[in-house]
């Protein structure tokens, strides 16, 4: 069997989780918890598997020759419209189906633990089974149309998994929000489609070498209608605002979105589609600018926030940014390198803040946390990993790939991206340092004694909670209020820090089920960076996608000390701000209520606080005037236009009826007498015209 | 002009025809009288037959005469149901007058 024989098996890799999302639908109920669970978990491994033997197969063959396409069937026949359903094994999809399988298989593993004693236990791994198979469609599609239906898939199943516990008000929402926004940006994916098929006839990826020839002006539409398509998914400004809200969901469903399978798609779509932007160099410089921009507005609002999640959910747009950056100035293999250390390093901080939460009476409030790495030994370790590697210290992954992106954005003249990138990077040290500090060092503010709250009022507690069976003060916790209004999870800047839930026992660390998916995650992020280490004959990565990117001008690094001390630069102002951080929470809060970072900051607290009141302002805008607009296009376009018309038809007809009525009136010798005269009128019709 | 001199031609027939339609036709527009309509009917119909006779005759064609035979069945028919229509009006009704009879007013 050779290797392209093999390849020609990639489609093993969907079917999987496919097949696992069926069985789980079907016998689901049947096979309960925790059997759904691992079932779920063993065909994303089984795919992850699979993806390995693809890895190399793939890898078997030359360097030049590491493309292969498996047409499956042809999937649309209509004239000049030939889409084939294939897939498209090359050095770029198969690193994203390896660490999306990956990460997703440990992520399963985690949530059996984390959603035992749920209601809908085995939906959640049916959702989630289906949310991987979508993802790999979306990286393994040979062509736009096959992308779409897996980027199309992704964000079904993202609503499905957000709103995953519909009976809260909020989850309900956050899911139609996330559906609604990505929304707005598929329909530039959209069009952008239609252009290219216009252009250049076909929806195929190999078809995109001829995208030089294009002529710039389309190129750069084509470019930014995928781009707009990007930044929905990828939650970059101005669509950003659905991810923060997408922590209603499941603490597991966030890892899942952050880490493997949803907002790398955008980062994926815009390298897969490089030749359009390479074409077009200002669409180059908006996706650099956009990126760069998003990274340090993020970055600022992360800063202040109470809530557990919502700063990951801020580091994550953030981060997004990096690789946009990235993209943006031409550094593809950058950009992966930092997809891939982002889905380690993220997928153990989401891991870890849903094994914190799990242990924590389902609190995610860091306001009232503190001291935990005495109860959640573990967690803390795996989570002080990942901080390192996201705040960029060396030697820990992250360090690597924000590194590479900044020195190529530096080396590439784009100083005014830079200079965003290398402020973001402080800013990451500074709120990922506050979060270690306000949830695993300090002072411990989540006891309470006595237990000062009545139940009624305690945290609402979401669904999968507390495992080790009834505990004291903890069982009444789990009792769902009435009002599911005021029962979010979530923490927004300026709500007073959440009751205690703890009363007086303690946090505690989670079962093995799911620190060891944690762990193993963690140590990803630890040693993620010798994927690509920028030296000759072991960036491994760079040397991997050089195939996918050959098309590109590489950006060169002028000289060896050059690149050492623009990598000293970075780390440096990294770890200034995890100093300031650190001097600011190093004895913990003094009070519940009181954040040295919202004091020190004054105004600008308040307004990163309420992300420049961006969400607040959308929402004004759409709740005043759109609302305004739309009833006013209800009333006149429609109410008078539309229903004008169709009801104006009706009218017509009636009145025509009534007119013509008067006609019958009912007596024959009138009857006869209009048969007459149109005897007499067809007779001399044919005497005088016909006749003639 | 003597009277051996008449030489009948087939327009006579015609002129005939022509006169006796238009007098049928006349009496069905202006008489109210069921019957006196529908004797009017059978008026026309004639002149039709009249017509066709005349012009089998003229074009030496027996299609004509032919298609005579089917109206008077066609009329023999009509005139049956026509007759047990004006009847029924006649049982319900205490005359017989057509301006009377207009349920089907639109």
């Amino acid at each position: 069997m050779t290797s392209r024989d093999l390849l020609d098996l990639v489609w093993i890799v969907p079917l999987m989780p496919i097949i696992g999302a069926a069985v789980l639908i079907v016998f689901g109920k049947r096979l309960g918890d925790p059997v759904a669970g691992w079932i779920g978990s063993a065909f994303v491994g089984l795919s992850f598997v699979w993806s390995v033997v693809m890895f190399a197969a793939l890898n078997d063959l030359p360097g030049d020759q590491r493309s292969h396409v498996k047409t499956i069937f042809t999937w649309i026949p209509a004239g000049g419209l030939q889409v084939k359903m294939g897939f498209l094994v090359d050095p770029l999809s198969v690193t994203f189906i390896l660490f999306v399988t990956g990460i997703a298989a440990l992520i399963h593993v985690f949530a059996i633990g984390y959603m035992k004693g749920d209601a809908r236990f085995s939906r959640f791994f049916a959702y989630t089974n289906l949310f991987v198979a979508a993802m790999v469609i979306l990286v393994l599609g040979s062509s736009f149309l096959v992308t779409f239906i897996g980027w199309e898939g992704v964000g079904l199943c993202s609503f499905l998994l957000i709103s995953f516990w519909f009976e809260r008000r909020s989850a309900a929402v956050a899911g139609k929000k996330a559906f609604v926004t990505t929304r707005v940006g598929d329909f530039g994916f959209m069009i952008a489609m239609f252009l290219i098929f216009e252009k250049l006839g076909s929806l195929d990826y190999s078809a995109m070498g001829k995208a030089g020839a294009i002529g710039s002006g389309t190129a750069t539409a084509i470019a930014l209608l995928l781009f707009l398509g990007a930044i929905g998914k990828s939650a970059q400004f101005p669509l950003h605002l659905w991810l923060p809200d997408a922590m209603e969901g499941p603490t597991p469903v966030s890892a899942l979105i952050h880490a493997a399978t949803m907002v790398t798609a955008g980062v994926f779509l815009v390298a897969r589609a490089h030749p359009f932007f390479e074409a077009s160099g200002d669409a180059m410089t908006v996706v650099a600018w956009i990126g760069g921009v998003t990274a340090l507005l993020a970055a600022t609002v992360g800063l202040v926030q109470p809530d557990i999640k919502r700063v990951l959910a801020y580091s994550t747009i953030s981060q997004l940014g990096y690789m946009f950056l990235a993209l943006g100035v031409g550094a593809y293999s950058a950009a992966i390198f930092h997809v891939v250390t982002h889905a380690f390093f993220k997928g153990t901080l989401f891991l870890g803040a849903g094994s914190v939460i799990h242990g924590n009476a389902d609190n995610q409030d860091m306001r009232i946390m503190g001291r935990l790495r005495r109860y959640l030994p573990y967690t803390s370790l795996a989570f002080v990993a990942a901080w390192l590697a996201i705040a960029g210290v060396p030697p820990f992954a992250g360090f690597w790939s924000k590194d590479e992106i900044l020195s190529k954005a530096f080396f590439d003249h784009d100083y005014g991206v830079y200079a965003l990138g290398l402020v973001a990077a402080l800013l990451t040290g500074f709120y990922m340092t506050r979060q270690v500090y306000l949830v695993f060092f300090g002072n411990a503010r989540f006891r309470a004694t006595p237990p000062e709250t009545p139940a009624s009022e305690a945290v609402p507690v979401v669904a999968g909670g507390s495992d080790d069976g009834p505990e004291p003060g903890v069982g009444a916790v789990h009792t769902e209020p009435a009002d599911f209004e005021s029962s979010e999870p979530t923490v927004s800047f300026g709500e007073p820090p959440r009751p205690l839930v703890l009363g007086d026992h303690l946090p505690h660390e989670s079962p093995p089920v799911m620190t060891v998916p944690l762990l193993l995650m963690g140590t990803l992020a630890v040693v993620g960076g010798i994927l690509s280490i920028p030296l000759k004959g072991i960036e491994f990565l760079s040397i991997w996608l050089e195939p996918v990117f050959r098309d590109v001008k590489a950006i060169e690094t002028p000289s060896f000390a050059e690149g050492v001390l623009l990598s000293a630069v970075s780390v440096a102002v990294g770890l200034v701000g995890i100093g300031i951080a650190i001097s600011w929470y190093r004895r913990g809060i003094p009070a519940a209520d009181r954040d040295p970072a919202v004091e020190r900051l004054g105004v600008l607290g308040r307004l990163f606080g309420h992300a420049y009141y961006y969400d607040e302002s959308i929402a004004k805008l759409v709740s005043g005037p759109g609302r305004r607009l739309a009833e006013w296009v209800s009333a006149i376009f429609d109410g008078r236009v539309v229903d004008g018309a169709v009801n104006g038809i009706g009218e017509l007809v009636r009145a025509t009826g009534i007119g013509l009525r008067k006609v019958q009136t009912g007596l024959v010798r009138s009857y006869a007498l209009w048969i007459a005269v149109g005897a007499a009128g067809l007779l001399l019709y044919l005497v005088v015209w016909v006749g003639r | 002009m003597s009277l051996g001199a008449l030489i009948v031609t087939d327009s006579y027939y015609l002129v005939l025809a022509a006169v006796l339609f238009t007098i049928g036709a006349v009496g069905l527009l202006v008489r109210r009288n069921v019957i006196v309509m529908f004797m009017c009917v059978e008026l026309m119909l004639n002149a039709v037959n009249l017509t066709f006779v005349a012009f089998a005759h003229s074009m030496n064609d027996a299609a004509g005469q032919v298609i005579v035979f089917f109206t008077l069945v066609v009329a023999a028919a009509e005139v049956a149901i026509g007759l047990a229509i004006i009847v029924a009006i006649f049982r319900r009704r205490k005359g017989a007058t057509a301006d009377d009879v207009q349920a089907l007013k639109g």
